[in-house]
């Protein structure tokens, strides 16, 4: 499904990643772990197209296309879907009209024709019970005013909702105390299909005993340094990072 | 951080044809004689030219302000024509007269007014150039006993209204362009709501300027008796020319006791090129008096055309327990300029205002909210709440806030919050991340900024507002 061939990736003249390689195949949960600063969520914003980020060497491969030749939009409606570390305020916009909106343009893409209101409505309603979501926050404006928690559970419900072929969850788990924790990770892992892939970038190991990956991979100084199953995360869990950096930073 | 959001073009401004009808043009130039001239034409009593005549002579002394937050070359008051009508319209019998032209015109802005095409619950003023070309239900509304026709039929047919309400809000010597236009005006809508009325209709004037090198001076003027209630919409467009085209008009809103005027406005003049040539200058003098207790006032507009805009609809709260609103959405995009706002004079006891105001500035253009909160001394239990919002899509536009706040009794309270944002390229990336193209994240961000003031707009109006503001804003982000 994704195929990251030596990327190297910069937000103005820094240097953030540094040669990544990572396949992932539709069915597989891969997390990303590392340090502060490794490159884990340049690495996710990347893979959707963020404009700050320039990527200076590589190939990224999706479906078997040029990912990177891709409009932020265009990957979105293929199918890869950014739930972000720090979600967005539109203030004015209500949710479940932005939601709808960005349905139907992945609907578009699809050659499918538009949901009507009333039909998004009872979608909704099923996809909010996943994420156990009031039914309120859907007049709410985007992510405005709500709390860490609800903002976290509004990315997983709109992955909910968009079906991605490829999620790619950004810290995901920071800030969120253990019951929203459990609540988000029970979502995820619902959405997960054979047909779909997952990329979790976390920090802590927390998250992974709620959603269990298949690869784990360790980033540092923008590489990955080392690969292993769920394993590897337990160890970090246990050693730190420490004992994988040396000769890592470059 | 913005390398993504640039200035490109702006999508073509689809009212810009020009219609080719024969017209009765005035020659360029202003003067006593001009002014008796087209109080001529309109076969007008001789109150009205003394009163034109007053105007004129005042206006020799004024001097044109040039305090608004706007940039502009000198103006010719003598090289543009103040008389332009086309020459088939005469004083209509009826709408089957009107030049098919004309109809076909008004048929592409979208306003249809041959008979059968009406747009249901709305009766229509067509306004083209100088003159009223046709005014639609009119049958229906008198039966209400409410009169909606051109200004200059009024004269005829209803003078001693006209003569009791007109300059009595915004009088002769209220400011250069309304002395202007009182000397020159051509004309413009007339509504009349009798005692105990609920208008069962919208009422809309459609203002469309044609001719080049013509002024546009129409007058407006509505007066809502005691108990009534009435609901006006104004839309505006012009075709696209390379030079500028003054438009002076004038609004005076009169609401007796328990009256109820709510006036909305969407304005789409030619906002000139993207370098700024040519488009309309919007120098417009509207004001509403809430003349008796428990009126109200309620103006919203949504500005997205013209090359500068300068226009404060306002209102004088004079009856006890009187409400004035004020909500408005100006977009400037390219070279774009408004200053605008309102004013709130509280006289009467517990009087009440309410101000929301969005600025929305792209491009190169300037947007200026300018307001004016004045609690007199008698205004005891007086209330203002403003809001004034500012967003900015880009890095070269501006926005500026004026306000002004003067309490002359110590009982009243007055708040004022104020905002600038800037259109986040994070806030653009999260909907472009959700599937959705630059310019809908932009257009969703910008309706959602609007949505306190869309939301005063009358159906029809709101959804012809978002678009227009899609319109105005595409091409602001690369």
């Amino acid at each position: 499904m994704l195929e990251i061939k030596n990327l190297h990736a910069t937000a103005g003249d820094k240097e953030i990643l540094r040669g990544i390689d990572l396949t992932v195949n539709a069915g597989e949960v891969h997390a990303v772990m590392g340090p502060n600063g490794s490159g884990k969520s340049t690495l996710a914003q990347v893979l959707a197209g963020h404009p700050a980020y320039e990527v200076t060497a590589g190939t990224v491969t999706y479906e078997g296309e040029d990912l990177l030749a891709m409009d932020p939009e265009v990957r979105a409606q293929q199918g890869i879907f950014l739930a972000f570390q720090y979600p967005v305020e539109i203030p004015g916009v209500s949710n479940a009209y932005f939601l709808r909106a960005a349905y139907n343009e992945i609907r578009k893409a699809r050659g499918e024709e538009e949901i009507d209101p009333m039909s998004f409505a009872d979608l909704m309603d099923e996809r909010m019970k996943l994420v156990e979501m009031d039914p309120a926050m859907l007049s709410r404006s985007v992510n405005t005013g709500f709390s860490g928690g609800e903002k976290k559970r509004n990315e997983i419900l709109q992955m909910a909702v968009l079906e991605p072929k490829l999620a790619v969850l950004d810290e995901t788990d920071s800030g969120l105390d253990i019951d929203a924790l459990r609540i988000v990770a029970n979502g995820v892992n619902s959405l997960k299909r054979p047909d779909n892939a997952t990329i979790v970038v976390t920090h802590y190991q927390r998250l992974l005993n709620y959603i269990v990956p298949d690869f784990v991979h360790v980033l540092a100084g923008g590489r990955i340094v080392r690969s292993g199953g769920k394993e590897l995360a337990l160890e970090l869990e246990e050693k730190g990072y420490d004992w994988l950096l040396e000769g890592a930073v470059a | 951080m913005s390398s993504s959001i640039e200035t490109l073009v702006n999508r073509e401004y689809a009212y810009g044809f020009v219609t080719d009808v024969e017209t009765d043009t005035l020659p360029p130039g202003l003067s006593e004689a001009v002014v008796r001239l087209i109080s001529g034409k309109k076969e007008e009593p001789a109150w009205l030219l003394e009163w034109r005549l007053r105007a004129y002579k005042r206006w020799l002394t004024m001097k044109e302000p040039h305090w608004p937050n706007v940039k502009y070359g000198p103006l010719d008051y003598q090289s543009q024509s103040y008389y332009s009508a086309p020459r088939s319209v005469k004083p209509l019998q009826s709408l089957d007269d009107v030049d098919p032209e004309l109809l076909r015109t008004y048929e592409k802005l979208g306003i249809p007014l041959a008979e059968q095409k009406f747009l249901s619950g709305v009766a229509v003023d067509a306004i083209f150039d100088s003159v009223s070309v046709g005014t639609t239900m009119k049958e229906e509304l008198k039966a209400h006993g409410i009169i909606f026709c051109s200004l200059g039929e009024a004269v005829r047919e209803h003078p001693e209204l006209v003569q009791k309400y007109l300059g009595s809000v915004v009088p002769h010597s209220d400011n250069f362009f309304a002395a202007l236009n009182a000397a020159v005006f051509s004309d413009g809508s007339f509504v009349y709501v009798p005692k105990g009325v609920r208008c069962p209709m919208e009422l809309s004037t459609y203002f469309r300027i044609n001719s080049e090198g013509t002024g546009q001076f129409e007058r407006t003027l509505i007066v809502a008796d005691e108990g009534s209630y009435v609901s006006y919409l104004e839309g505006c467009t012009a075709p696209k020319r390379s030079t500028s085209q003054l438009h002076a008009a004038v609004v005076e809103l009169v609401a007796l006791k328990d009256a109820t005027i709510k006036y909305s406005t969407v304005q789409n003049w030619y906002a000139g090129d993207k370098e700024g040539q040519g488009g309309i200058y919007n120098f417009v003098t509207k004001r509403g008096k809430c003349v008796g207790a428990n009126s109200k006032i309620s103006w919203t507009q949504v500005e997205t055309g013209s090359a500068i805009t300068w226009k404060y609809p306002s209102v004088i709260l004079q009856g006890d327990n009187s409400t004035g609103e004020f909500y408005s959405v100006a977009v400037v995009n390219n070279r774009q300029q408004a200053d605008t706002g309102t004013k709130m004079i509280h006289i009467g006891r517990n009087t009440k205002s309410n101000i929301v105001s969005k600025g929305i500035s792209a491009g190169h253009g300037q947007n200026s909210y300018r307001g004016q909160v004045k609690v007199m001394p008698k205004a005891v239990g007086a209330r203002n709440y403003t809001q004034c919002d500012s967003m900015l899509v880009g890095n070269e536009c501006g926005a500026h806030t004026f306000p002004y706040i003067e309490v002359g009794n110590n009982t009243a309270q007055v708040e004022h919050e104020a905002s600038t944002s800037k259109i986040g390229e994070d806030q653009i990336f999260y909907l472009k991340q959700r599937g959705l193209s630059a310019e809908q994240a932009v257009s969703m961000i910008v309706s959602g900024f609007c949505k306190e003031v869309f939301k005063e707009l009358p159906m029809e109006f709101a959804l012809e507002a978002q678009q227009l503001l899609g319109i105005t804003l595409e091409g602001s982000v690369g």
